[in-house]
């Protein structure tokens, strides 16, 4: 598909220059999988690591769409430029979604300086889309400033966002359960900022004082995330968010902290690159030279274990025949 | 369900004053179950939010829903916007209360590509979509 491939090296062209629909393309075929997505992630690389990346993360209708369009408002008016990428969960039954995050920001839909994006998590478990961070690549390959990242509304443990953005909020709302709640693993960990939204409800305070004497217990950290009351609704305490997030990039870029948090960021990207195509060549190969099913048949007959057959049928694979990891 | 699947994208969209979305939330969630990405833009938009808004969500279908008897006017306006912003390919549907003679007009104009009025089964719009992008791949 060579004419195909020359087209799409356009869209990278076009994104570079500031075109929204060749953005709005080529988060599409990254999503969809399509077979140029890795030699076009490749072109777009080059161009990332400027932008500022913030998680916004809480449970479902605690106001995280709300509270971005609000942050929104503040971004622009300091001149800077924002990608947004809302995520809402994909039906496990039928493969749809109802993606409504912007109905909340439909005010910045004809700004030029905001393009946003929704996405279904299809299949993916820990708050985002499959291809969330390629989407992030996109809009930071795009030239935005800032951007930002709404998880769908999540429970206790959906923390992907935290390996995936700068700065994490965590959004609650008053009257969330008992103190006890505030010491659990999982989503109570990853704040850098916490926010209790709707703090005009009777509780706002109390639940501020348990997470203030949960964050009190961790003992002396070199960021102890503020804990800030807003009403999303009102634009009341967004302000205050805006400028704790600017705090804590200061404190992250002049603590050398964000070279740390990006290179665990590439690490990981290494490693799962790595394992892609090996398992990607694997496959392949079992697919045109080995033979899978009398293996199964054996093992099956209690002839052979899974174990020992995984490790022969491994050293039947040639690793090194031909060009991989280029293009598809 | 098969994640790696293209899926359908759709934007369903409430242009100008009504403010009635109950029906326009009948559909959305009936194309949920059909397997497709709805994208709603909740009420009252500008013909040049929703045609940005399809824009960037990289729609496959732009659904109107409009009940407000503004369709004459809307819609040729939101079709002209994606014509201009190169998105004459989408797959455009209205819906809603659309006198059958104005649907004809619309259709032979080339603004909407089908008309869907009250009575119509949902599954006729969600047949009509698939058939649509059956028949593309």
């Amino acid at each position: 598909m060579l004419i195909r491939g020359v087209l799409m090296h356009h869209l990278v062209k076009d994104l570079l220059a500031g075109n929204r629909r060749a953005a709005a393309r080529l988060i599409t075929l990254i999503e969809n999988d399509d077979e140029e997505k890795r030699s076009l992630l490749k072109e777009i690389y080059p161009h990332t690591g400027k932008a500022f990346i913030i998680g916004i993360t809480g449970a479902p209708g605690a106001g995280k769409s709300s509270l971005v369009d609000r942050l929104l408002q503040q971004i622009r008016a300091e001149g800077l430029t924002a990608g947004i990428i809302a995520v809402d969960p994909t039906s496990p039954f039928s493969g749809g979604a109802i993606l409504g995050d912007r109905i909340r920001m439909q005010d910045h839909a004809l700004d030029a300086g905001v393009f946003i994006r929704s996405m279904g998590t299809r299949g993916s478990l820990g708050g985002l889309s499959r291809s969330t961070r390629e989407a992030i690549q996109v809009l930071d390959a795009f030239g935005k400033d800032i951007v930002i990242v709404e998880t769908v509304g999540v429970g206790q443990s959906e923390v992907d966002i935290v390996k995936t953005a700068d700065s994490t909020v965590v959004i609650l709302t008053p009257a969330g359960g008992d103190s006890v709640q505030t010491i659990k693993a999982g989503i109570m960990e990853i704040a850098d900022v916490f926010v209790i939204n709707k703090a005009d409800l009777p509780g706002a305070e109390r639940t501020a004082t348990e997470i203030n004497m949960m964050l009190d217990m961790n003992g002396e950290k070199p960021w102890r995330p503020p804990v800030l009351p807003t009403v999303s609704i009102k634009g009341d305490g967004v302000d205050k968010l805006w400028e704790a997030l600017q705090e804590h990039r200061t404190f992250l870029e002049d603590s050398g902290k964000l070279l740390d948090v990006r290179r665990q960021r590439v690490r990981r990207e290494l490693t799962e690159q790595v394992e892609y195509l090996v398992k990607t060549r694997i496959w392949d190969e079992v697919r045109d030279t080995i033979e899978l099913d009398s293996l199964v048949e054996k093992i099956s007959k209690r002839q052979q274990d899974p174990y020992s057959a995984a490790g022969e049928l491994l050293a039947k694979i040639n690793f090194y025949k031909g060009d991989h990891g280029e293009g598809g | 369900m098969d994640v790696k699947a293209k899926k359908i994208r759709v934007l369903v969209a409430k242009p100008g004053l009504d403010g009635h979305d109950r029906g326009a939330r009948v559909v959305a969630r009936a194309l949920r179950d059909a397997g497709m990405e709805v994208i709603y833009t909740g009420l009252h938009q500008t013909p040049e939010q929703v045609a940005e808004t399809a824009l960037q969500e990289d729609v496959d279908v732009v659904g109107l829903s409009i009940l407000s008897g503004a369709h004459m006017t809307l819609a040729p306006k939101i079709r002209h916007l994606l014509n201009e912003k190169d998105m004459k390919d989408v797959l455009f549907l209205v819906g809603g209360i659309i006198p059958e003679e104005d649907a004809e007009k619309l259709i032979a104009a080339g603004t909407a590509d089908q008309i869907f009025t009250p009575g119509d089964p949902l599954d006729k719009i969600i047949d009509y979509i698939n058939a649509k992008f059956a028949s593309a791949e």
